[in-house]
């Protein structure tokens, strides 16, 4: 069973990250490719999607701190959306969300300084409760 | 001291014919020191010292004695028969044999301590095997749940000692719908006290069913265990009938430590008396009887609490304790303010010396909620799994909690579990972690056990996210961090050789 997934498609001046699942140590690996992936296409920001994911833990924080302090070093923007009430809190706690843009869904994360006009493959997604 | 010693018996010459023996090496023998004086070999004849040592090689046919000397010690002796001719040994056969001695004598030194230490880790092996079987039989007997007695707290805790004590404590449904709370203790420990107190606990079960009553019951465990209880070896034990709606209590002691009934305030012994069991075959015992009123309850305890000792040799005792149990009314809030104070008490180097067991029964007070153990169960340390952790603990809370509160609930439990997984267990998958949720009555308390004995966990600060984001500092170290924030309370004590970090969120009051 995998209990995480991660996808990067390109979107204009973005790299968008989908997390699916749980961001936990099992996820390490894969979303290490998926940094390497999105920080090595050369992007101005890196969008991190976290509508599908059902958990987060402090080894997940610490993927994403490390994914952040990488960008910051290549001077890539990180931002995220799709965010719940709880995730957003464990962002807010860890402050996290003073180092990040945090959109509350895709249309409005690649509306905002996007050079190509947002006509996402998959479309905008609806933010789920 | 027994050494090896290599014998050529006399007229064989052949390699084959080396055989090896042992030799008493008495240090205060007088041929040891003369051997250790003239380091070289030893043509018998020439020695003129009363010697057993010499004695018993002169019987095997030695002629030459060979010592073996490493660092100063005689650690061996080599012993030559007559050679074949019968001619004596030439000066240059013995340079030679003193210089194989020299080379074999550190060898065979080593070989010996190596050997030595090996029997050393075999014995502890052993040991710790034992010790695991003798806590397997333990577990297995206790009860893995408490049962549910409607308008009773019901309050358990069993914590073995390095060496496991024979203690157990039982609830029996009786076919009246009353109900037998026993405790027990028998004397010695490991394996043989765990064999009898699995022996005692069935025969106590099996008679509560037909005979009921106190006495009756542990007369006839008496006569039976008396036949089949090895020697030198006896059990106290306690066994109290309780009518929940009723709140009467009857009880007979055999032997063990009196219960204290605590009331309004106070506290008082039920004193009862007897024989422990399987000492004398026709021991009688007797019963007392009382009422637990509601807000009342009994505590049952074994020796292991009243009896530690703290660093200075000083002994908790019974008045401490009867203190204590006056002024903390309540099952689990009871064992879990005499367990920190014993932890207190003993200071964090204490080794459990004996069993301690406490089983506590409170009558709720007419219209107060119940508090009780919402589920309870273990979890082996495996990467990935506090996940399904977290999801068990939210879903025995319910709608006890708010969405939210239980969002941060499962965040907690999910990060207090990976840690003791990872750092009390090491994610080794044979050793469990342990959980039990409990409604307090003002909110939830998860306490989440691990091996990792009475190591405390680090302080708490926040993570310094500029330092860690500029690559100076690891980017991980969030966990109790996150953990403290999205609980109420976080506490942590050591349970014997278990570490316990213990979580509460409280119930929202308005809003």
């Amino acid at each position: 069973m995998t209990e995480f997934d991660v996808t990067v498609r390109r979107h204009g001046d973005a790299a968008i990250v989908d997390l699916v699942g749980q961001v936990n140590a099992l996820a390490r690996e894969s979303l290490e490719a998926a940094a390497e992936e999105a920080l090595g296409d050369g992007p101005r920001r890196i969008v991190l999607n976290f509508s599908d994911v059902g958990f987060i833990n402090s080894t997940g924080i610490a993927m994403v701190v490390g994914l952040m302090g990488r960008a910051r070093a290549a001077h890539i923007k990180v931002e995220a959306f799709g965010l719940t009430d709880h995730f957003r809190e464990i962002f807010e706690i860890t402050r996290l969300i003073d180092f990040m843009t945090i959109h509350d869904d895709e249309a409005a994360a690649l509306g905002r300084g996007s050079y190509t006009s947002p006509k996402s493959s998959d479309g905008p997604r609806p933010q789920p409760e | 001291m027994r050494r090896p010693g290599w014998f050529r018996p006399a007229g064989r010459t052949g390699r084959d014919d080396l055989i090896p023996a042992a030799i008493d090496i008495d240090t205060r023998d007088p041929f040891t020191a003369y051997l250790l004086g003239v380091q070289a070999p030893v043509a018998l004849r020439d020695v003129e010292i009363t010697s057993p040592m010499m004695d018993s090689l002169r019987d095997q046919g030695v002629a030459v004695a060979v010592p073996l000397i490493s660092q100063g010690e005689l650690v061996g002796v080599l012993g030559l028969g007559s050679r074949k001719s019968d001619r004596p040994y030439s000066p240059d056969d013995l340079r030679l044999l003193n210089r194989l001695a020299t080379r074999a004598a550190p060898a065979l030194r080593l070989g010996e301590l190596v050997r030595r230490q090996a029997d050393e880790v075999r014995e502890r092996e052993r040991m710790a095997q034992e010790l695991r079987v003798a806590r397997l039989i333990q577990q297995n007997f206790l009860p893995s749940q408490l049962p549910s007695l409607p308008g009773w707290e019901l309050g358990a805790h069993y914590r073995p000692a390095r060496e496991v004590g024979g203690d157990f404590y039982d609830f029996i449904p009786l076919p009246d719908g009353r109900i037998a709370v026993v405790i027990g203790d028998v004397t010695d420990k490991g394996v043989p006290a765990a064999l009898v107190m699995a022996t005692t606990r069935s025969m106590v079960r099996e008679t509560a069913q037909q005979l009921v009553e106190p006495a009756p019951v542990l007369t006839r465990v008496n006569a039976h265990l008396h036949a089949d209880i090895p020697p030198n070896m006896f059990v106290t034990c306690q066994y109290a009938v309780i009518d929940p709606v009723a709140g009467d209590v009857v009880l007979a002691n055999a032997g063990h430590s009196l219960p204290f009934l605590h009331h309004g305030g106070g506290v008082s012994e039920l004193r009862a008396t007897g024989l422990p069991l399987g000492l004398m075959p026709d021991a009688t015992y007797d019963e007392v009887t009382a009422v637990i009123q509601p807000g009342q309850g009994l505590l049952m305890h074994s020796d292991g609490l009243a009896e530690a000792h703290d660093p200075d040799g000083e002994m908790f005792g019974v008045p401490r304790l009867m203190g204590l149990v006056g002024k903390h009314p309540g099952s689990t809030e009871l064992i879990d303010v005499l367990l920190n104070e014993l932890a207190v008490f003993t200071g964090p180097a204490w080794e459990v010396e004996d069993d301690v067991t406490l089983v506590s029964l409170c009558r709720a007070e007419a219209g107060t909620p119940q508090r009780c153990v919402l589920d309870e169960f273990t979890m082996p340390s495996r990467e990935g799994s506090e996940v399904a952790v977290a999801s068990r603990v939210v879903e025995a809370v319910g709608s006890r909690l708010s969405e939210p509160k239980r969002r941060r609930l499962h965040t907690a439990v999910a990060e207090a579990a990976m840690n003791a997984m990872e750092h009390g267990n090491h994610y080794r998958e044979e050793l469990d972690i342990g959980v039990e949720v409990r409604d307090t009555g003002s909110g939830i308390a998860v306490s989440i056990s691990d091996e990792g004995g009475n190591a405390s966990l680090p302080k708490v600060v926040e993570p310094d996210l500029v330092a860690k984001l500029a690559g100076a500092e690891s980017p991980r170290g969030w966990g109790l961090f996150l953990i403290r924030e999205m609980v109420d309370e976080m506490t942590t004590r050591a349970d014997g050789d278990r570490h316990v970090v213990e979580l509460v969120l409280h119930e929202e009051k308005e809003q």
